[in-house]
């Protein structure tokens, strides 16, 4: 019978995976991810690769808003410099889409670092609004530079190719997707191990106390701001490769809403839970259209009411969460994790 | 000159709306500290009501309005007793996002009851053209300026003489001392949504008799940022003058410019405000600085 989790090294203290649980859970996990494309239907893995593209956005926002505590309502904007950047590089100037992705993520640091210079003299509630400014200028650019980004009109990317394989098919991008995925997720998970991710967290917690102690505010701040558009860009990036379109309507400040979303209800300040809250808020929208089309034959007027019962329940959703929950599904996770290790005595 | 004066009228009437908007917006942040970004809904909503009481149900406007009024303040009311009273005490982020989530589920009620195309709306307010120094202008868009400006001096007579008011400024002021002083902080809340729910109703009213009404009127939530930071975000006289700045200046650049540029030139201003007098014109200067 178990009490709890108590060390005894200091190695054990430092593992990222303390328990014979959490690695089984790992090694299950990453299974699951491997064989997921073999036996899923194409629907699943639209599906599949949609939450992978919304896992990376979401840890990027999770690095800026979750862990360093500046508000952000930019991420829309931000994915679309990724995207337009991935998508004319390799339309206009025929870069390789590969090579246009890094590139794309990089000149989406450069921007975000840019709309970040106001988080060093403003905080909390002016930042976002700075940011929210930031969203409409940028998509404005965005949807009036035509000669550049093509205006309102969507911009075609052409199909990505490795070795001659068309790239762009569920199956295949469903690899360079999660790819990504995963090793964002370890090198995030490992820079909140570094002195650079405590200093973003000691930021969160109380700035001046962290620059008290020798936190330059204005070199980390600006650094979170470049890493997290960074991630964010390359989000941006696969999307345009994903679909071959670019189109300004998937960037407005709608997404900047949905990925603050992802974050609240999968859990700040927590990776699991940017993966939770990626997944729910992805695949909720999904479950609403099945459920709708399913009860079309006894409800005729429920398709056209669709979009609306999706609005109404992701507004919902975010308000139950913030009062009920507002430490989001990690909390529920682990509280469920805690449930059967401390059975019969939770207490 | 015919232009400009055309523009100056336009701008005015806009700048009128946008005040109304923002004044609502004011009062919960001064009462409260809540950023309210379910503004633009509330305006939607105002809209819809006139729209359903005058045209679906056939009432005199007067007495549409006086229902939609006091729907509005029923509205206001039960959202701060529900959603904002819980998140008292959370984290900026959360209260931000409750708003966020709070706008989207009445935006879709919004289309779920009306649908979602723009509907024309019979004016009930004269709109046959006035000429004013040789520019052509609507009628409407006078009255619109005039019952702006109407709602606002009463909203400043509230706020210097009625008890009420009075109450709402103090605990703008010092929560702990108003409540030292018999003040029920709550109530004064209630007020601040009811209040808030009130003006961006008649605000949605004005804009519904000009142009129509539709899901997009909500842009005004988006709309209303420029206007309270340029004005003081919690500054009454400064969402008033921030308004009329805002509308003219979409005006002018709209109308000399062009190429869209009315849409984005507020949020510049926006940004340089920010950085250079984050305060605003007449807001307090208590800020959270880095």
């Amino acid at each position: 019978m178990i009490s709890g989790i108590y060390y005894t090294s200091y190695e054990q203290d430092m593992a990222l995976r303390k328990t014979p649980a959490q690695r089984i859970r790992l090694a299950i996990l990453i299974l699951l991810l491997l064989s997921f494309p073999f036996f899923a239907s194409r629907y699943y893995l639209t599906l599949a690769n949609q939450v992978g593209i919304a896992v990376i956005g979401a840890i990027g926002l999770n690095i800026l808003v979750g862990y360093t505590g500046q508000i952000s309502l930019g991420q829309g904007a931000f994915m679309a410099v990724g995207a337009y950047t991935a998508g004319i590089l390799t339309a206009h100037y025929g870069v390789p889409w590969w090579a246009s992705i890094p590139v794309a993520a990089l000149f989406t640091a450069l921007v975000g670092t840019f709309f970040g210079l106001p988080s060093l003299r403003l905080k909390g509630l002016y930042l976002a609004i700075a940011t929210l400014a930031a969203q409409v200028i940028i998509l404005w650019i965005v949807t009036h530079w035509k000669a550049v980004t093509g205006g309102v009109e969507a911009l075609v990317v052409p199909t990505p190719k490795l070795f001659g394989v068309k790239m762009n098919t569920d199956f295949n991008f469903y690899w360079v997707i999660w790819g990504i995925a995963v090793l964002i997720t370890i090198i995030t998970v490992n820079l909140f191990r570094t002195h650079y991710g405590r200093a973003f967290v000691a930021i969160r917690d109380q700035d001046i106390a962290a620059s008290v102690m020798g936190i330059d505010l204005f070199r980390y701040k600006l650094l979170a701001f470049a890493i997290s558009s960074f991630v964010v860009g390359l989000a941006g990036a696969l999307l345009a490769h994903y679909r071959t379109i670019v189109n300004w309507e998937r960037f407005t400040m709608d997404v900047s809403v949905t990925y603050l979303a992802m974050i609240i209800i999968g859990g700040l300040g927590s990776v699991t839970g940017s993966y939770l809250g990626a997944a729910f808020m992805t695949l909720l929208p999904a479950l609403i259209t099945n459920l709708g089309r399913a009860m079309k034959a006894s409800f005729p007027a429920i398709e056209g009411l669709i979009p609306f019962i999706q609005l109404a329940i992701f507004g919902l959703v975010i308000i139950i969460f913030l009062i009920f929950e507002p430490e989001g599904l990690n909390k529920i996770w682990k509280d469920i994790k805690d449930y059967f290790r401390l059975w019969p005595f939770s207490y | 000159m015919e232009l400009f004066l055309q523009l100056t009228l336009t701008g005015l009437t806009n700048g009128a709306i946008l005040a109304l908007a923002a004044l609502g917006f004011v009062l919960i942040y001064k009462a409260s500290d809540v950023i309210n970004f379910a503004q633009g809904e509330f305006l939607l909503i105002g809209a819809y009501l006139i729209y359903a009481m005058v045209v679906q149900f056939g009432l005199h406007w007067t007495l549409g309005m006086v229902i939609t009024l006091l729907i509005a303040v029923l509205l206001g009311v039960l959202i701060e007793r529900l959603i904002l009273r819980p998140m008292i005490g959370e984290p900026l982020i959360s209260v931000i996002m409750v708003t966020i989530g709070l706008s989207s589920l009445l935006r879709a009620v919004v289309s779920t009851i009306w649908g979602n195309l723009p509907q024309a709306f019979p004016s009930f307010i004269p709109t046959q053209a006035v000429q004013i120094l040789g520019a052509k202008v609507g009628a409407d868009r006078l009255w619109a300026i005039g019952i702006a400006m109407l709602m606002l001096l009463v909203f400043n007579l509230f706020f210097s003489k009625s008890k009420e008011g009075i109450a709402m400024r103090a605990v703008a002021d010092d929560q702990t001392a108003a409540l030292s002083m018999g003040i029920s902080v709550s109530h004064i809340f209630a007020w601040a949504w009811a209040l808030a729910a009130v003006s961006a109703a008649i605000a949605g009213a004005l804009v519904a008799n000009i142009v129509g009404v539709g899901p997009e009127l909500s842009n005004f939530g988006l709309r209303v940022f420029p206007v309270v930071i340029l004005g003081g975000l919690d500054s009454i006289p400064g969402a008033i003058i921030g308004g009329i700045i805002i509308g003219l200046l979409e005006a002018y650049t709209g109308g000399y410019i062009g190429q869209g540029l009315n849409q984005v030139l507020p949020f510049i201003i926006l940004i340089l405000i920010l950085m250079i007098r984050p305060y605003g014109l007449f807001g307090k200067e208590i800020i959270e600085r880095v």
